[in-house]
């Protein structure tokens, strides 16, 4: 049956991770001010929120699909914060992992915290354009390039860092190593100072003729592939998972915005009445409106490609129908909120303007607004990377 | 739980209405908006299928399908891809049957369902649209005060489908405080005392061949049995939230067409020695129009699942109206666009879906979900 609705179980989860959301902004403001502050793996209060977990065991089966589930979590999360009061161990690398590894290496790695290093200087949208390249010399694999913008680059134990054994064949040469912080010849060179998520760490990295061991090649596929997408399929295969929950990020922020946006309007007697016609409202409340259906549809799309998920239904073409969505409202929500809050949206006594900031990647990271119905395009026209670029 | 399963029988009445549209409508819609005609062979087709009165209850006459405002914009989307002036005329009688359904009195359910579950299409109404730029079913200029027994209606209606055939009408007014709790709906029979139906019909930029009418209300009197609803009268809020909702789902429909039409043309089309769909600014139209397209009919779902399950629907129903009347406009406007000069002569149903489009979208809506 269509449903939207949660149960009760559902719902008091959601209620607790409001709560949590409001520890977390505590600490937002800190380390939006100190970036050169690695914000602690887990703050003080977190232990206190471990009784969600338990409730989490004990939902039944009644509730959300599992994929579906953890989007609404993700959404009601980022709505408290970018800052978590607990940092889980899992980034890109490890959802790459998760996809393309063997069953061997995920025991291995997996409970480390993994970046994920495709972006390079010369490329970021185009990552089939690669330059850093990987050789076999006996037992150990020699990696050579630069990687940039690493999420958790500094933090993470280990980096998946994404190279070509060979450039002149293009995707199917290119591979995925486990590199560990302690290989030698990884140099972590530099780290960004951004826009907005700052309680994150972004780097960049040089490989110079870094030496890792043979067996840390993702999937252990040395082959390289004339033909079709080889090593770089498992990188498009892990956006499809992630993308939904970089989408649920966006969201999440973008609630934040929202939430503030009519909190503060109802103080001052502003709320939305939903019956009336648009003669009865005024300019702002129509704002409000638009910026809570785009939200809406951003929100509902983003589910749908997790209940597809859920389905065990390939769902290519949802994850960046919802990211293309969620991309679009996490640029056009913030801006609309603070330009329906004016001049003291701005300032640094709340987080709105935070917010904006933060959310802005949404669009880029993962496959920016033009990738995504780069990839929508295809598939609806059924064309190939090379028909339409 | 979030979930976007149909139930089997959705499944199938959604299949059935799809095939119904691809082989019935798509090929007539240029010709009956070029004739202003509505075969009424098609009607009685659609009738027969049971799309605008299955819900009716076996007691009534009826095939007794679950009630589901669901099930209703399965069907208006999967019409409307065929052709939305169609699925409109189709679908009207609706906004006079499930509002007797959801709120009529055994008496009223007794004396009028019957009436509409007969084998051939049989047209009845809802009167909502008032002639003011300002209308507003929150506030309504027709208005009804009691008098003892009776009711007594003053007001003008219009854009009422098929007023000139329609046997009866739901005649909705206001009686109360401004909001949609402070309406009423009415029984009335085309040939009560005091309405006048105005013997030419009305012309519209969109859905042309739809007869609309309009209708005077000079102190019509009706007796309070035909207050829909009896003395409990309705949930005004259900009421028109389940006609937008119906209007949104054609306008999904609409937008769908659009873009599926759309992407044979842009693939097979050359311009500068490669298919237009080759370029980004017409593939990222098309990537578009996909996603607000799906995006659209996900927040109409959500909508009518509010309404099946008896909450209240009203902000749901808002954000998916308002949300479906800009991307609507919008992927009917881009789709005269990819066609270029093609999508402005009459021979493609490109301009024509733009027009449907514009009236649609600004429409409360004449069918309910
Ligand atoms: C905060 C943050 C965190 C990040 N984390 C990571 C990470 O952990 N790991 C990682 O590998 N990368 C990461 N990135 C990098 C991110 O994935 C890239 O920035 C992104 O893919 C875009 O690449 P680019 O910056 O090189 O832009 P470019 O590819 O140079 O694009 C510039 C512009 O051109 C457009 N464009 C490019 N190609 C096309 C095309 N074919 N058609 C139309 N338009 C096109 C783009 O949409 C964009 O608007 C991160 C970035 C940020 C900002």
């Amino acid at each position: 049956m269509v449903d939207f609705s949660l149960n009760e179980n559902d719902k008091n989860i959601i209620r607790a991770l409001r709560k949590q959301g409001e520890v977390q902004r505590k600490y937002a403001r800190y380390y939006d001010d100190h970036e050169e502050e690695l914000a602690p793996d887990e703050f003080p209060e977190a232990a206190e929120f471990d009784y969600i977990k338990q409730m989490e065991a004990d939902r039944g089966h009644d509730g959300c699909t599992p994929t579906v589930f953890f989007l609404l979590k993700t959404i009601t999360e980022y709505r408290g914060d970018f800052l978590r009061l607990r940092l889980p161990p899992y980034a890109l690398g490890n959802a790459t992992l998760a996809s393309v590894g063997t069953e061997e290496q995920q025991k291995k790695w997996g409970h480390m915290l993994l970046a994920m290093a495709n972006t390079e200087p010369g490329c970021g949208s185009d990552s089939k354009a690669i330059e850093t390249t990987a050789t076999l010399d006996g037992d150990e694999w020699v990696l050579n390039g630069e990687k940039i913008f690493v999420s958790h680059g500094v933090r993470a134990g280990g980096v998946v860092v994404w190279a070509t054994l060979d450039k002149s064949v293009g995707r199917g040469a290119i591979k995925a190593f486990l590199v560990p912080k302690y290989a030698p010849g990884f140099i972590l060179a530099k780290e960004e100072k951004k826009m907005g998520n700052r309680y994150s760490d972004t780097a960049a990295i040089v490989f110079k003729d870094c030496r890792i061991p043979r067996e840390n090649l993702l999937g252990l596929d040395e082959t390289i592939k004339t033909k079709g997408g080889g090593g770089f399929k498992g990188l498009m295969k892990t956006f499809n998972l992630t993308r939904p929950f970089v989408s649920a990020r966006g969201i999440g922020h973008v609630l934040a915005c929202r939430e503030f946006v009519t909190d503060e309007l109802k103080k001052e007697g502003i709320e939305i009445d939903w019956e009336v016609g648009q003669y009865k409202r005024t300019a702002v409340q129509q704002k409000l409106i638009e910026l809570e259906a785009e939200l809406e549809a951003a929100t509902l799309a983003t589910m749908h490609a997790g209940w597809l998920a859920d389905k065990g239904v390939y769902n290519n073409l949802e994850a960046s129908v919802c990211k293309s969505k969620a991309g679009d409202i996490s640029r056009k929500g913030p801006q609309l909120a603070l330009e329906i809050l004016g001049a003291s949206g701005i300032t640094h006594d709340q987080l709105v303007e935070k917010w904006f900031r933060d959310t802005r990647a949404t669009d880029i990271y993962e496959g920016t607004a033009e990738i995504q119905r780069l990839v929508i395009a295809r598939s609806i026209l059924n064309y190939s990377s090379q028909e339409l670029k | 739980m979030i979930s976007f399963e149909l139930s089997k029988e959705q499944e199938l009445v959604q299949k059935t209405t799809k095939e119904f549209a691809a082989g019935e409508l798509r090929n007539i819609a240029r010709d009956c908006d070029e004739d202003n005609k509505i075969p009424q062979k098609v009607l009685d087709k659609a009738w027969e299928l049971g799309l605008a009165n299955a819900a009716i209850s076996e007691e009534y006459g009826g095939i007794g399908m679950e009630r589901s405002a669901l099930t209703t914009v399965l069907i208006c989307e999967e019409l409307s891809y065929g052709c939305a002036t169609m699925a409109s005329a189709i679908m009207s009688p609706s906004a006079f049957i499930q509002p007797l359904i959801d709120f009529g009195t055994e008496d009223q359910k007794k004396e009028y369902l019957p009436l509409h579950a007969g084998e051939k299409f049989k047209a009845a109404a809802m009167a909502l649209h008032e002639p003011q730029f300002t209308f507003d079913p929150t506030d309504l200029r027709t208005r009804a005060e009691k008098k003892g027994d009776t009711w007594i209606i003053n007001g003008v209606k219009r854009l009422v489908p098929f007023g000139d055939t329609a046997g009866h009408f739901l005649v909705i007014a206001g009686t109360g405080d401004a909001g949609l709790c402070g309406i009423d709906a009415f029984i009335l029979p085309r040939d009560i005392g005091g309405l006048t139906i105005d013997s030419k019909t009305e012309k519209t930029m969109g859905l042309k061949p739809l007869p609309f009418s309009r209708l005077s209300l000079d102190n019509v009197a009706v007796p309070d049995t035909n207050r829909l609803g009896g003395d409990e009268g309705i949930d005004g809020r259900a009421l028109i939230n389940s006609v937008r909702i119906a209007n949104s789902a054609i306008c999904v429909g609409l937008s769908k067409a659009v873009g599926d039409y759309a992407i044979p043309y842009a693939k097979e089309r050359v311009a500068f020695g490669e298919p237009i769909a080759k370029k980004q600014a017409i593939a990222f139209m098309l990537a578009d129009m996909y996603t607000e397209t799906e995006c659209m009919r996900w927040m109409v779902w959500k909508a009518a699942s509010q309404l099946d399950q008896k909450v209240d629907a009203t902000k749901a129903t808002t954000l998916a109206c308002h949300y479906v009347n800009q991307k609507t406009i919008q992927i009917a406007d881009n789709g005269v666009q990819v066609f270029g000069g093609h999508g402005y002569i009459r021979e493609l149903p490109l301009e024509m879906w733009l027009r449907n489009a514009r009236t649609l979208s600004v429409m409360e809506g004449m069918v309910s979900a």
